[in-house]
């Protein structure tokens, strides 16, 4: 490390092509106007299209869970009930496959990862640039026809009822698919990247978990992806040439859709929480200012994670007229998923024992990301044992489940690592006072939406119908209450962020003290990421060495930003 | 640092090696997604004929195994000829590179002409899943029993035949759809070869990787002659261009 900041501190000073009254030049003053982003081959920029395009969305598919969540104050129901279908579908599709997929790989994963491993771009840069537009192009379509119409199928588009609703299933399907082919080639490029732009020194067990997430994740975007591909070009044509393949009339099999549609999704999900898993590492270490417990077991268990989740998704179809020795085998088999995820969890919290722990930001997003997560694993082991799956299947219970996992799971892991990576993005610092409160409201207003529904699950409730019998009332009117509180959390970080790139302090090059190149460069860092060589001599999280860099950043008692010169003590 | 001036090493590379090789690993990696993207299909027809066994043979026995089996020997030597195109390309024969991607790329075209004409003798056939499948089949004054019919003498569901034809079209299509890709690509390195591209050979690469492509489109061809073309019994007199 001493090495490197030896280097660092030498070079920078001299390196300023441009701009050089407004001193070095960073990505973002390297260009200006609309074509220095859209026709951008750096993948910090094609990090931040995503960035304004994966919030756009997230909007979107906030709208519709609002709708949803105003429909169920009523027990009969404040929408009609087909547009109540098309909303939860759309709250379905837009967050999947528009946010939950793309968000930490398009915007974390494009930024850091050929930082964090040295290099100047990702192995395919123009590949990245294409991505971005497949993802548009596929967003486009998605959403055209979602609000143009709609489609009624829920977001599994399970045939028969989707080989004959009258909606828009077949342009959604469309979208999927180039959506899916966006995020085939991001998978490909990470990996590619991964195994071919490291820098000096960076072996595979000196990368940062982060990356090493990244890259399980990628493993199962570019193996998952392209059945989940055919499948919906299987639907497609079914529709268009009205003649059945998952279709019973013509001998077709409904079961084999669902095979093939989960034979993507259920590794789809793990595509949705190992990048946050790999952010919460990266976290948990920093504000604990210790190295990582068990670097190497939460390494394996990110890909142990990939791999095993390609084994389970026959659990979705435990009451869909699956084989009983089948539904054996799945099941044990999704126990074991359990078991790489919780060596994570405890080597997060075994990484917290001792530690110097602060509570800034970021850390309270990953300490909320692993109560809200653990809850979300330990109640899906509840759904993949078979007796107690056969009362909770298509219950509010499923939907409290899985929301643990990927709201209280991937989005806090998100907000946790845009609010750890924030200054190094734009340079500056966001209100503290402001972003506790943030995250504290999320929790909060997470907790009052979702254990409701576990409750109103258990007791039967079953889920996707517009109406509900009025003693599920309260619990109802609860979760609505929690989702506004959840809600207007959300609108927090989108305008102190917003703000803080305007009128925030400048963050300077590592405010946390964190180890990592991606902290050793320029905030904002340069086009080409380092403007020395960077060469790795140690293991990612060495925080306990008297050489590890210390926090220049702190705040003051009212909350706002102050920049100390000379910070020798930690919290 | 990059000490090149000719321009053959991106910027984000350290030497050519590197270059070279991620170019490699990425188009393995695409052909990875690809064989998952046939593999889902695959599987799906797999499962279907495990349950309708008489019905895929019956339709398998329909197809035109003589233009599928000069299509086979089509792609088979385009394969030798984008080969030799990459030969050219690594000792920096500009001609012989020309040459032998013209040759891949006339071969290719056949080929989709053979598949055109077969698509077109499907049709004349009624092997078309949907409401043309029980329609007689008329020949000037006399008319030929539809497929259906046939399937009803021959004791297999026609439904399930039909379903055969499903898998049939959409696979045959989603091949074709990767040969015009192929064509595309190929052309395109053809474009680049007439500029000069390829003067420096470390940019033989390319066609390579175009080639791993290649290869792999002519490979899935060859499993869908197995899986739909020889499955079932055939005679002679379906033996007709």
């Amino acid at each position: 490390m001493s090495t490197i900041s030896a280097l660092h501190t030498t070079n920078h000073v001299k390196h300023a092509p441009h701009g050089a009254s407004h001193g070095p030049a960073n990505y973002l003053t390297a260009g200006y106007g609309w074509k220095s982003w859209l026709f951008t081959v750096d993948h910090k920029r094609i990090g931040l299209l995503y960035l304004v395009s994966v919030t756009a969305f997230f909007m979107i598919g906030m709208a519709a869970a609002g709708l949803i969540r105003y429909n169920l104050i009523d027990p009969k129901g404040m929408l009609p009930a087909d547009l109540y279908n098309k909303v939860f579908t759309a709250h379905g599709i837009v967050m999947v496959f528009l946010f939950l997929v793309p968000v930490v790989p398009g915007v974390l994963g494009n930024f850091l990862i050929p930082i964090m491993i040295g290099a100047k771009d990702l192995a395919f840069p123009k590949l990245n640039l294409l991505s971005w537009y497949l993802y548009m192009a596929g967003a486009a379509c998605a959403c055209w026809a979602l609000l143009s119409g709609g489609v009624d199928t829920g977001w599994t588009l399970y045939p028969p009822y989707s080989s004959r609703s009258h909606t828009n299933v077949a342009p959604v399907a469309v979208g999927i698919f180039i959506a899916g082919f966006s995020s085939i080639l991001t998978g490909l490029n990470i990996i590619v990247t991964v195994h071919q732009m490291r820098c000096p020194g960076m072996t595979w067990f000196r990368m940062p978990l982060f990356v090493w997430a990244m890259y399980a994740t990628s493993l199962i975007m570019l193996l998952a992806t392209p059945v989940l591909a055919v499948t919906v070009t299987l639907l497609a044509v079914e529709r268009l040439a009205q003649i059945g393949i998952f279709d019973p009339k013509l001998g077709g099999d409904p079961l084999l859709f669902q095979h093939m549609f989960w034979f993507y999704s259920h590794p789809a999900v793990y595509i949705m929480i190992l990048p946050g898993m790999g952010v919460i590492s990266e976290v948990i270490t920093c504000f604990s200012r210790k190295n990582i417990f068990g670097y190497t077991a939460v390494a394996w268990s990110s890909v142990g994670i990939a791999v095993v989740g390609f084994l389970v998704w026959g659990h979705h179809m435990f009451v869909a007229g699956e084989g009983y020795y089948l539904a054996m085998v799945f099941s044990l088999l999704s126990m074991f998923v359990a078991v790489p995820s919780a060596i994570k969890v405890f080597n997060w919290t075994a990484t917290l024992y001792r530690g110097s722990i602060t509570f800034q930001a970021p850390m309270l997003y990953a300490l909320g990301f692993i109560a809200l997560f653990t809850v979300g694993g330990v109640t899906g082991l509840f759904l993949a044992t078979l007796g107690t799956d056969r009362h909770l299947h298509d219950t509010y219970f499923v939907i409290a489940h899985f929301h643990f996992t990927m709201v209280g799971g991937m989005v806090m892991a998100y907000f946790a690592g845009i609010h750890f990576w924030w200054p190094k993005i734009t340079g500056k610092m966001y209100s503290d006072f402001w972003s506790r409160i943030a995250a504290i409201l999320m929790c909060v207003g997470f907790f009052m939406t979702f254990i409701p529904q576990f409750i109103a699950g258990y007791m039967g409730l079953p889920r996707r119908y517009n109406t509900y019998p009025p003693e599920f009332q309260v619990l109802n009117v609860l979760s609505s209450a929690g989702s506004t509180v959840l809600g207007f959390a959300y609108l927090f970080p989108f305008t102190y962020l917003i703000h803080s790139i305007f009128y925030g302090k400048k963050a300077g090059d590592n405010p946390w003290g964190a180890t990592g190149l991606e902290w050793q460069t320029t905030s904002p860092p340069p086009t080409f990421n380092f403007n020395y060589e960077p060469v790795v001599t140690e293991m990612p999280y060495e925080y306990s060495l008297a050489t590890a860099p210390k926090p220049t950043f702190s705040y003051s008692s009212n909350g706002e930003a102050v920049k100390e010169e000379e910070h020798t003590h930690v919290h | 640092m990059s000490t090149d001036s000719s321009g053959v090493l991106a910027h984000h590379f350290n030497n050519m090696e590197q270059q070279q090789s991620t170019a490699r690993l990425g188009m393995w990696m695409f052909l990875v997604t690809e064989a998952l993207f046939f593999g889902g299909i695959f599987v799906a027809y797999t499962a279907y004929r495990i349950w309708y066994p008489e019905a895929f043979l019956a339709g398998s026995a329909k197809l035109n195994v003589l233009i599928g089996g000069i299509n086979s020997l089509l792609l088979l030597t385009s394969s030798l000829t984008i080969t030799l195109a990459i030969h050219a390309a690594h000792e920096g024969k500009q001609d012989a590179l020309k040459r032998w991607l013209l040759a891949t790329i006339l071969l290719a075209v056949a080929f989709l002409g053979f598949k055109a004409r077969e698509y077109y003798l499907d049709y004349e056939e009624h092997l078309i899943p949907g409401a043309l499948f029980s329609k007689p089949i008329s020949e000037g004054e006399h008319t030929k029993p539809s497929p259906a019919q046939d399937c009803e003498k021959d004791n297999v569901s026609a439904e399930h035949v039909q379903l055969f034809f499903m898998f049939y079209y959409c696979m045959t299509g989603l091949h074709v759809l990767h040969m015009l890709v192929g064509i595309g690509l190929i052309s395109w390195l053809y474009l680049l070869a007439q500029r000069g591209y390829f003067k420096p050979p470390e940019r033989y690469v390319y066609v390579e990787v175009t080639s791993l492509y290649w290869h792999f489109v002519d490979m899935m061809w060859f499993f869908l002659m197995a899986l739909l073309y020889c499955a079932g019994p055939h005679t002679m007199a379906q033996m007709h261009l």
